[in-house]
């Protein structure tokens, strides 16, 4: 678990410029202090930093110090005793510098991807956060759209894949998107459509390496066996899913199933030898699309062959 | 080139004079013209002022009488409030900036037009990206009001670059000005006690401080920088966050209700937000400024953070929250943890 991130109290010169401080900043806790104490201290100092503003959101909105704080604590009784997350290949994803995590998606509702997050964030030695790419409908949902964009997500679009590669963060993109996530129980771990492999030519134009990413287990947490089109198209959601136990059992029928996960992350593909003119050849973009997602194919039959069971 | 006959339109105006004043006081420029249909309140020294509509031919006189080389366009306005209405508001900034540009083009002797624009021709949108680049074409553009206005005087300005290329056009598209002299619908929205909010939604938004938006202008008027430029201050601010900032209390509306609230507020005569600005409650918007800082060569002084806090330290009093009264409640309840803590302690001993 990563230590808790200590977050610079700037910015102040307004408060300051305005008035004399009334009360002096608690004092540092002594060493002898009970523990008790010293995290009733950390959370006070959290909570007062996040009533009064005080508090850094990058410029697509992620909010690390809530993630850190709030969001991942909050997952990861989930990723750790839920679903018994077991996470392979982590060194494949490099320890600095931009890259392109790709990775099959599945599960009804995005975990997979809060999971993808907390394996890299926990298990990764330089414990990096990845921002994600999410399809348009999640900006346009009232709660779920400044969640995603505080948790890390921004649209999927070049511009912005382009941008946070070339700072050199971690992107991850879940190219089937809700054909993915949204497909039949009975097409589990047959990857769709990969896009337009519109992930290719960003990685290509800022030349980071791409990462193929492979989740077993998701599929089984919401069995999706019909889906209520009409229903759907009335919210203006891509799909409704029917599991055998949504919508029969009411909220406990929102409760995942507890599968057992496994995350592989592969050998990278470099893109940077091919130059950012490779971006524009199609042909080379097609058919690296297709060896990502031949890879990740590849790579859930060999783990499905190795798993026990779906739950163990 | 060195500006000798500066005209200045929209001077009176709160930024219209500061950059006149500034201009008047560089003895290199000749003249410096300011236009407006009402006079300036505060002294402009040396500077001329010429009481009219930029829609009076009067305009096109002047400005070939006087052989003025550089016009800064500083009066497309953002609210129907002052101008009489949304209709009145559309004339002035959509037929004042097309006559403005059609006596431009008639005088020989311009070299340089400067407009004062806004990142609010990107619109607001949630398929926006996060930050907007000077080329990007708006994805939700509002049909009507301030950011179309906006919209449309870039694209005459546009216009005019191709007929006049001898002429250098500097479009500069501001963010939402913040700072202590900064009185807009925005600075009155965070002054009220309960600050509306659309429910659900929590966009980022950009701040410049009036201090950088002057320089840049008057840069933009001494230097040559053709072209179109964002500006803004670095990084961003949630909406909830800059509340927070201003110890104010977020109210927030559901949705469907948000365009009848924004009615009834505009009509109490609380806050003057159009619909578009309700879009720009919701999605926010973002823009990159890296264009400004590397060819314009300019970075600003405050960022969007700085720039906030600086217009709630001069604006805003009556806070209900405050970070010393954050700190004074935190501090009071680890001293009584720490005694809870130290009678433990000893009872245990």
């Amino acid at each position: 678990m990563p230590e808790a991130r200590v977050i610079p109290l700037d910015g102040r010169h307004g408060r300051d410029a305005e008035a004399t401080p009334v009360a002096e900043p608690p004092p540092a806790p002594p060493a002898e202090r009970p523990d008790w104490e010293r995290r009733l201290a950390g959370a006070l100092a959290f909570l007062r930093r996040r009533v009064t503003g005080d508090y850094e959101v990058d410029e697509f909105g992620f909010d690390q110090e809530l993630n850190d704080s709030v969001l991942m604590p909050l997952a990861r009784p989930l990723f750790e005793r839920y679903f018994r997350v077991e996470v392979r290949g982590i060194d494949n994803i490099p320890a600095e510098g931009g890259a392109l995590l790709v990775a099959n998606h599945s599960g009804t509702i995005p975990v997979d991807a809060v999971m993808t997050g907390l394996a890299v964030l926990d298990h990764h030695p330089a414990h990096r956060h990845i921002r994600m790419l999410a399809a348009d409908l999640v900006f346009t949902l009232p709660f779920i759209a400044p969640l995603a964009r505080k948790g890390g997500h921004t649209l999927a679009c070049n511009p912005d894949a382009e941008r946070l590669m070339s700072s050199g963060e971690l992107v991850a993109v879940w190219p089937e998107g809700f054909k993915g996530i949204g497909k039949p129980f009975s097409d589990r771990y047959r990857l769709q459509r990969f896009g337009r492999g519109g992930f290719v030519t960003a990685a290509l134009r800022t030349g980071v390496p791409i990462v193929p990413c492979s989740i077993i287990g998701a599929e089984e947490i919401y069995p999706i066996i019909g889906n209520a089109k009409s229903l759907a198209r009335l919210f203006g959601l891509p799909y409704l899913p029917i599991t055998p136990f949504f919508p029969w059992l009411g909220p406990i029928g929102v409760l995942p199933l507890p599968s057992k996960w496994i995350i592989e992350f592969g050998e990278p593909v470099p893109t940077a030898d091919y130059g950012a003119a490779a971006a524009d050849d199609p042909m080379l973009v097609f058919n690296l699309t297709d060896q990502v997602r031949e890879t990740i194919q590849q790579t859930l039959y060999r783990l499905l062959m190795q798993r026990r069971s779906v739950f163990f | 080139m060195q500006p000798r006959v500066v005209l200045v339109t929209g001077v009176s105006r709160y930024l219209g004079s500061k950059l006149t004043a500034l201009l008047q006081a560089d003895p290199a420029i000749e003249r410096v013209i300011g236009v407006d249909v009402v006079p300036p309140r505060g002294d402009l020294g040396r500077a001329e002022f010429v009481r009219a509509d930029i829609r009076n031919p009067i305009i096109a006189k002047v400005i070939a009488s006087a052989e003025v080389d550089t016009v800064v366009h500083m009066s497309v306005i953002a609210t129907p409030f002052g101008a009489g209405g949304r209709t009145a508001m559309k004339e002035i900034n959509v037929i004042g900036t097309m006559q403005l540009l059609a006596a431009c083009q008639k005088a020989s002797s311009l070299r340089k037009l400067v407009v004062k624009s806004t990142t609010a021709v990107y619109g607001s949108d949630s398929r926006d990206a996060a930050l907007y680049v000077e080329d990007m074409e708006p994805k939700g553009l509002s049909r009507s009001g301030y950011s179309k206005d906006a919209f449309e005087v870039e694209g005459y300005v546009r216009g005019f670059g191709r007929r006049r290329p001898d002429v250098d056009v500097t479009v500069l598209r501001f963010a939402n000005f913040m700072g202590p002299h900064v009185d807009s619908p925005l600075t009155r929205y965070f002054a009220l006690p309960l600050v509306p909010t659309v429910l659900g939604f929590d966009p980022r938004i950009q701040f410049v401080h009036d201090d950088d938006g002057i320089e840049v202008l008057r840069r933009a008027v001494l230097e040559d920088h053709p072209g179109t430029f964002n500006v803004a201050g670095d990084g961003v601010l949630l909406l909830s966050q800059a509340i927070r900032r201003a110890g104010r209390v977020e109210a927030p509306i559901p949705q469907p209700a948000v365009t009848v609230v924004g009615s009834l507020m505009r009509r109490a005569g609380l806050v003057d937000f159009s619909p578009e600005q309700m879009r720009f409650l919701q999605f926010g918007r973002g823009v990159d400024t890296a264009k400004l800082h590397t060819e314009f060569g300019y970075r600003p002084a405050y960022s969007t953070r700085q720039a906030f806090d600086d217009f709630v330290a001069a604006q805003l009093r009556s806070r209900v929250i405050t970070g010393d009264r954050a700190q004074a409640v935190e501090h009071a309840v680890l001293t009584a943890a720490d005694r809870i803590g130290h009678h433990g302690r000893s009872a245990h001993a």
